[in-house]
């Protein structure tokens, strides 16, 4: 039977890629259109948030300040046909927000324990904590199968 | 650099990986000096620089891994099989390898007659057996039709058998690869096999044998005459002739053809006793060479034996064994499925509709309850006598279109795999037959207005048309919920207004292009082949046309169950019991009938219970990839058919979407604009039907009446076999 109506199998296995992958594909918009880099992430153990870090001198800073809809892509791809099948990706949709004194804390030490290499990184005042409030998930698994994982939030009513 | 093509006698056993099991046994014998056909063997090298060089090994892969192997049904691998073996016979084949092997088939054999066969490495061993499973091509000749034979041979490694064997033996088909035999032909007057340790007795041997060669021996067309020995002193114990030697099987201009054997040998066995006893002795030697028992195949032509391939016996038991008989008997012969073809038509059809019409033309109300108790529990035990026939031979019968569709791939090599179907369809079907009723019915309503006001507003139904309507629910009374005479003429006439409200649909044009067709197939045979060319047209169009009304027909039995049980609640009711609803099986009712007392169990809630939607956390299905069965695309608004009643529902431009099509649904095609279904494959009735009325049609999509909820937007991909749900 299908897997489409039962929350588990579909979470758990977002939440597999996730961990699995390191670095994701951001997409922002700018006043050049859309724009994608590559960034180290972490995530809350609900899949609710996802947190990266930035220099406030980068493109995606700009984009993300003036608009905060951003799409992240993480994939396990291999570069080879099998990827066609065996390959998952996950589209995240959903809203950005740089993180307060307060709650920056937390989000970098989730950050820190998952990358300790980018400590210094991390911890450098010009870098700014970006907090995603996840709108959905979008995975595609097989090439062609896409399911979907939608979160309704009274809090965070942007469309989506 | 690999060794590409090695004649049979210089194989040495470091050859083996690359040569096969069968390749390396042979080059054995030979060296032994045992009488061996002359051959080459095609390495699995050649194979593997075919199938990189054309890009045809991603091809593989994709193919196999379109779905995940758990969801797919063997319809589906099926499909996937003839995909990929499409793809073996059209692909172009590089120059190198081309000339590669024109070069050594005319240097070795001319225009000589050979037979091409399958030598898989590793994959024949003590513990599996692959034999029959991959293709063996018999008596061709020249470099165009042996080089045709070889890709054959090397598709057949994906032949929907093997594909589900190699699965359940839990071999990589990464690592899989196919090498190939080209030996001269024997046209051996007397064949067979045998086995020096029989599979199932360790204590004896075995032989068998046929008049001819033993192709038909193999594919079970011919019964041998079989001769049973003491293993130890291999002397004969029995010798059990056939209960018919009536057949041979002869080479023919362009492979083999099964004959009537003469009068003065089918009275004669093919062997004599002491024959048989000297056939064993070389089996024996055989053993010896390779020391384990033997399954060897032989043949005799004037006083010369030959033996043409030898393996070691697989013994029941080990791993998969009996499993590959029903892989085996995935693919059936002509002349087994024309056997079965006469017996459903002369014989089991016929039986089936006298069943039907005795049962309808009981009057049941005289009964009393304990006769009407009998009466149903008589009639449930034949629905479930037709129902194993249904599985025994009506599903099997299937395989003649399957056959038809191979042969015509094998000959038209066209772009689309599934072209054959165009030639299948358009073949009287019941289904197709009731629908042109209803289309009839549909185009009065339209031509007369003041008809279709009162039809719509629900007034007085002219007697005449409720005349039509009734003959109508007479005549095909498998519709769901016929045995309600009166509610269903209501639900029909809803059902012809939502039809003539838009204009006729037609599926006639097809007429032409199939005639077309058929004359470009049959013209590509010449001679005894056009025959059999037209045999297997023949009998794919029965094939296909059985897969339509054998349903039908069973369905007329379950209709009967149907009206005895609902004259059982009836009474059931009168009696002033519990809600006759809670009597759900036919089985119920009888009991309760005799038994005033009898509560049924309660029913399982597991099946219709909605899944508890957690949070605000939304779970939805946005796309899914099934099998494209009948091309097109399509949008518009989903229709999923849970119950019977929900085809009354049914608008039309909307979007069939169930769990299995069973052709007494069938009757709201014409509104339909897709179809989605389920259960997977080409040659399953809803592909049928799409492809009748030219609808897109995706088929073997998991789960997809729980995915799907009436109402949704669909699209519906028949070219890719993808289903979008939602805008």
């Amino acid at each position: 039977m299908g897997d489409g109506c039962q929350t588990g199998p579909i979470i758990k296995e977002i939440a597999a890629l996730l961990e699995r992958q390191k670095l994701a594909v951001l997409a922002t918009e700018g006043e050049m259109g859309p724009y994608t880099n590559i960034v180290s992430y972490t995530f809350s153990d609900d899949l609710r948030h996802i947190f990266f870090a930035t220099t406030r001198a980068t493109r995606k800073y700009s984009n993300i300040s003036s608009h905060n809809m951003v799409s992240m892509l993480v994939d396990n791809r291999t570069n080879r046909v099998d990827d066609l099948f065996q390959a998952k990706a996950v589209t995240v949709i959903g809203r950005s927000e740089e993180l307060g004194e307060e709650e920056k804390d937390l989000a970098l030490s989730l950050m820190t324990a998952r990358h300790p290499y980018l400590e210094d990184f991390l911890s450098s005042p010009t870098t700014a904590t970006i907090k995603i409030h996840v709108h959905r998930y979008i995975l595609v698994s097989h090439f062609q199968n896409v399911r979907e994982v939608i979160f309704h939030d009274e809090n965070d009513n942007s469309p989506c | 650099m690999m060794k590409m093509i090695i004649p049979l006698a210089e194989i040495t056993a470091g050859d083996r990986p690359l040569a096969g099991g069968k390749a390396w046994a042979l080059s054995r014998l030979l060296q032994e000096g045992i009488n061996v056909p002359e051959g080459i063997c095609i390495t699995s090298e050649v194979y593997r620089l075919f199938i990189h060089q054309t890009g045809l090994e991603d091809i593989v892969q994709l193919e196999l891994n379109r779905k995940s192997f758990e969801e797919m049904r063997w319809e589906e691998i099926w499909d996937v099989s003839l995909r990929i073996r499409n793809h073996f016979l059209r692909m172009k084949m590089p120059p190198e390898i081309a000339s590669l092997l024109e070069k050594n088939i005319l240097y070795y054999f001319g225009t000589s007659p050979t037979v091409v066969r399958s030598s898989a490495p590793s994959e024949d061993s003590a513990a599996t057996s692959f034999a029959g499973l991959h293709e063996s091509v018999v008596n061709v000749r020249g470099r165009r039709d042996i080089i045709a034979a070889v890709r054959r041979v090397w598709a057949s490694l994906w032949s929907d058998g093997a594909i589900l064997y190699r699965r359940e033996l839990g071999l990589d088909v990464h690592k899989s690869t196919m090498a190939v035999v080209i030996q001269e032909i024997i046209k051996g007057e007397r064949s067979g096999v045998a086995f020096t340790e029989a599979p199932d007795n360790s204590h004896n041997s075995i032989l068998e044998a046929v008049w001819g060669l033993n192709q038909g021996f193999v594919d079970g067309t011919v019964e041998p005459d079989r001769w049973f020995f003491l293993r130890e002193t291999g002397k004969t114990i029995s010798h059990t002739p056939p209960s018919q030697r009536d057949r041979i099987v002869i080479p023919s201009t362009d492979g083999t053809m099964i004959m009537t054997l003469d009068d003065e040998r089918s009275k004669t066995p093919p062997l004599s006793d002491q024959e048989a006893e000297k056939l064993l002795k070389l089996g024996m030697r055989v053993e010896d060479i390779f020391l384990a028992p033997q399954d060897m195949e032989w043949t005799i032509r004037g006083n010369r034996t030959y033996l043409l391939q030898s393996r070691p016996v697989t013994t029941i038991g080990k791993a998969g064994e009996d499993r590959r008989s029903w892989y085996l008997s995935l693919t059936r012969s002509l002349d087994n499925l024309k056997g079965l073809r006469e017996r459903i038509e002369t014989t089991l059809l016929p039986a089936m509709d006298e069943d039907a019409l005795k049962f309808k033309k009981m009057d049941l109300i005289p009964l009393t309850d304990n006769e009407l108790s009998r009466e149903i529990t008589d009639r449930l035990s034949v629905l479930e006598k037709w129902e194993k026939v249904y599985w025994d031979d009506f599903i099997p019968f299937a395989h003649g279109a399957r056959l038809f569709g191979q042969f015509y791939n094998d000959r038209m090599t066209p772009k689309d795999p599934y072209e054959f179907v165009d030639l299948l369809v358009g073949t009287e079907m019941t289904s197709i037959a009731r629908n042109t009723v209803l289309e009839d019915l549909a185009e009065e309503i339209r031509r007369d207005g003041p008809l279709r006001e009162k039809l719509g507003k629900g007034l007085d139904i002219p007697a005449p048309f409720l005349a039509k309507v009734q003959g109508f629910v007479t005549a095909y009374e498998t519709i769901p919920g016929s045995s309600e005479p009166d509610l269903i003429s209501g639900r029909i006439i809803q059902l012809i207004l939502e039809m003539a409200d838009s204009p006729p649909s037609s599926h006639e044009e097809k007429g032409k292009k199939t005639s077309n067709m058929k004359d470009r197939y049959l013209a590509s045979f010449q001679g005894k082949e056009r025959l059999l060319a037209q045999d297997l047209l023949e009998l794919g169009r029965a094939s296909w046309k059985l897969r339509d009304n054998d349903n039908i027909y069973l369905a007329r039995i379950k209709v009967e169950v149907e009206r005895a049980s609902s004259e059982g609640k009836r009474r059931i009711q009168k009696m002033n019991r519990k809600d006759p609803d809670l009597y759900r099986e036919a089985g119920d009712v009888a009991r309760a009938l005799d038994d005033p007392d009898y509560m049924p169990p309660s029913p399982d809630p597991g099946q219709d219970t909605v899944p508890e939607i957690t949070s605000a956390v939304e779970i939805r299905v946005r796309q899914v990839k099934g099998q494209p069965a009948s091309p097109g695309i399509a949008t518009g608004t989903a229709r999923v058919i849970r119950h019977d009643g929900d085809l009354f529902e049914f608008k039309k431009g909307e979007i069939l979407v169930c769990d299995a099509i069973e052709p007494n649904m069938t009757f709201v095609v014409p509104l339909a604009s897709a179809i989605v279904e389920r259960r997977g494959g080409m040659l399953i009735h809803g592909a049928i039907i799409a492809r009748e009325y030219g609808l897109p049609c995706v088929t073997g999509i998991p789960g997809a009446v729980d995915i799907i909820s009436t109402g949704k937007r669909l699209t519906v991909d028949g070219h890719l076999g993808i289903v979008i749900i939602g805008n």
